[in-house]
């Protein structure tokens, strides 16, 4: 007898409108000086693991802290399950928040840090015990109740912060960064265990971080902010796949960036004519009109290197030279550059079938192409 | 002598020499004036005022006579003085850290960075000038004709001058005025290392901001809190200026007891024993400090 396993959600069924768990709009938030949140929508939805992503001074941390009650927005309007909590203060919102650096009282042990919140919640003092001691297995650190923050790794601290936080059963999970100070092999499990938790309790999660790679790992949608402002909001693989603009493609490390001219518009096709010959890509909506210049990247593990030009193929062949090539046990990285000068980096894995490119060496000529469905189109080229 | 497989320890006298210096200041500086008090406080009052040399030191000693002095200060009189003296030190040492808490707190944490030096500056600058001299100004602030009230009578508020000096609270605002950089500095110097994330994740647990003050801000500055009753406490325990120049001759502290005893009284063997006396007493409440620290599991001052 099979039972009925739940199929993990398509982007379709994420992008249907699910209740709404944090409503931001048109939130402004401004500083002496500058201007750290720039007029941001968000809707959150509930039980989503949302990620905020984006270099540092992108605003993602003051975005959080005003969802958290820390700062209040200098204009807009912040809504918790459709109450307005814009201007409540912190120990009025329905959302807890891992800090950065923990935040655990020092003066207090394990037990008392998770009773911390607790003192302020309906649970009778006489359940406490046992609230604490499941936080406690939620994050398997049962039997630390007696332990000093001191007296814990960076690892068990971030734990009790997260089984603090969770103790009191908050709507809204609010997490800073939380994953920084930790090593790397130890990041790793931890982004696994968040998301498996997150997806057991169905609590919304908001994820702060600068690593893209740790977004994509635990996110269900990705908002990557930069200079304020939401550049681009999306599942994690349309985000990965399908950058709308310069800045995304490179902070998700798609370093390859083309220009090509339009050639042709029709049947929902754009034909465009670059440095490696003529080529068809689908056309993604872009207001874009004939001899238009246009940029459009392609991921360093989509790029090939073949020994002949293959343009005639419809396969766009960028003639270059081999600069660099750095073995990296997986992969090898490939540093070339076109005859205009432009760099590109090129990213294959090693033993692959067919592949042409372990024969080639350093100075050797030799052709950049790919498969056209892998270019990204990002819109008009800016002059 | 060759260990086998110990660690080998530091020869010779090195490290005791390397402690002579601290051996020599303590010992010329702290502990022969404090031999040489507590052997006055053991004699007796010459007629002229010096200390009657000992004829027979072991009748002396079985007869009791050399707690003469120590007896006496048991008298009600003697113990009122003492009481008050306590009694004055201890609303000191509270109103001190009262209106300090405050001040340091804004300085250490609401303060913009650039004006702390400024503002801890500010705290410092009377030490610039003699304490004595402070006090004396107080005179002149309190006194009949003095800033308080000639401000007061020329904005009609009052038409008799007010009794304001050689009066206890004119005492007390002396003291506290004196003491209070002691408890300001020691409290900065705790709350400028405050972690400000544990408030807002206090208040993120939903504790409000005055029950994050008490269970999250004073927890932490404990440390300060408590440095600084220390040093408000003792030298107020033993003031003696203050009362004499805003007190008048109504209010005699401890100190001032004491003082008299070596000036005006010229009972030097007196003056001894109950200086030594209020040395028990604050030893006593630090100890009693201490163990309830250690028992606490806390860090000690001490």
């Amino acid at each position: 007898m099979l039972e009925t396993i739940r199929p993990f959600p398509t982007p379709e069924a994420l992008n249907e409108v699910t209740t709404t768990s944090v409503e931001i709009s048109r939130v402004t938030k401004r500083f002496a000086d500058t201007v750290a949140v720039d007029e941001v929508s968000l809707a959150i939805r509930r039980g989503e693991f949302f990620s905020l992503l984006g270099p540092s001074g992108c605003g993602k941390t003051t975005l959080l802290r005003m969802i958290g009650g820390f700062e209040f927005p200098s204009s807009g309007t912040i809504s918790i399950n459709g109450r307005d909590v814009t201007r409540d203060p912190p120990y009025r919102r329905p959302v807890n928040m891992v800090f950065q650096h923990y935040a655990l009282f020092p003066h207090l042990d394990v037990a008392d840090n998770i009773a911390f919140g607790l003192r302020y919640s309906d649970l009778p003092k006489a359940d406490w015990a046992a609230r604490i001691r499941e936080s406690l297995e939620l994050v398997r650190l049962a039997g630390f109740e007696a332990r000093l923050p001191h007296q814990l790794s960076g690892g068990q601290r971030q734990r009790v912060a997260l089984a603090r936080a969770l103790a009191v059963k908050p709507e809204v999970l609010l997490l800073d960064e939380p994953l920084g100070a930790l090593d790397q092999k130890l990041r790793k499990e931890v982004q696994v265990e968040l998301k498996s938790l997150q997806r057991r309790l169905g609590i919304t999660f908001i994820f702060v971080t600068h690593d893209q790679e740790e977004a994509l790992t635990m996110s269900d949608r990705i908002a990557v902010m930069n200079a304020g402002k939401v550049e681009q909001l999306d599942t994690s693989a349309q985000v990965f796949e399908q950058p709308t603009s310069e800045f995304v493609a490179r902070f998700m490390g798609a370093s390859n960036f083309f220009t090509a001219t339009v050639s042709a518009i029709a049947d929902g096709f754009l034909s465009l004519a670059s440095l490696g010959g003529s080529f068809r890509v689908a056309h993604s909506g872009h207001a874009l009109e004939h001899d238009d210049k246009v940029s459009f990247v392609v991921r360093p593990e989509k790029l090939d290197l073949r020994g002949r030009d293959l343009s005639a193929h419809g396969v766009p062949s960028i003639p270059v030279t081999i600069e660099d090539r750095v073995y990296q046990g997986v992969a090898t990285e490939w540093r070339v550059r076109d005859d205009t000068g432009r760099g590109y980096v090129v990213y294959e894995q090693n033993e692959r079938p067919f592949s042409e490119a372990a024969k080639f060496e350093i100075g050797h000529r030799a052709f950049l192409c790919w498969s056209p469905r892998h270019t990204v189109v990002l819109g008009e080229a800016p002059e | 002598m060759t260990g086998t497989g110990g660690e080998e320890r530091p020869r010779g006298r090195a490290p005791y020499l390397l402690a002579l210096p601290t051996w020599v200041i303590l010992g010329v500086f702290f502990l022969v004036p404090l031999v040489l008090v507590l052997v006055v406080s053991f004699a007796e009052r010459g007629t002229y005022g010096g200390i009657k040399p000992i004829e027979n030191l072991t009748t002396h000693i079985t007869s009791g006579a050399f707690l003469g002095n120590y007896l006496r200060s048991f008298d009600p009189l003697y113990l009122k003085i003492f009481w008050r003296s306590l009694w004055l030190a201890v609303v000191t040492t509270l109103a001190c850290l009262v209106i300090s808490y405050p001040i340091a707190y804004w300085i250490a944490v609401l303060a913009p960075a650039r004006f702390k030096n400024l503002l801890l500056g500010l705290v410092v600058v009377p030490f610039w000038t003699s304490f004595l001299i402070r006090t004396y100004a107080w005179m002149l602030i309190l006194r009949s004709e003095g800033l308080v009230n000639t401000v007061l009578t020329s904005l009609g508020l009052i038409s008799q001058p007010l009794d304001l000096l050689y009066h206890e609270p004119a005492v007390l605002l002396g003291l506290i005025y004196g003491e209070l950089p002691f408890m300001i500095l020691p409290l900065y110097a705790s709350l400028e290392k405050l972690d400000l994330s544990l408030i807002d994740a206090a208040q993120d647990l939903g504790a409000s901001p005055v029950a994050s003050f008490f269970r999250v801000t004073v927890p932490m500055t404990m440390p300060g809190i408590l440095a600084g009753v220390v040093l408000v406490f003792i030298p107020s325990l033993g003031q003696f200026v203050v009362s004499d120049l805003l007190g008048g001759a109504k209010s005699v502290l401890v100190g001032n007891l004491i003082q008299n005893q070596f000036s005006v009284a010229r009972n030097k063997p007196f003056g001894a024993a109950l200086a030594f006396e209020l040395m028990a007493v604050v030893l006593l409440l630090l100890l009693l400090y201490a163990y309830h620290a250690r028992k606490s599991g806390k860090e000690t001052l001490l």
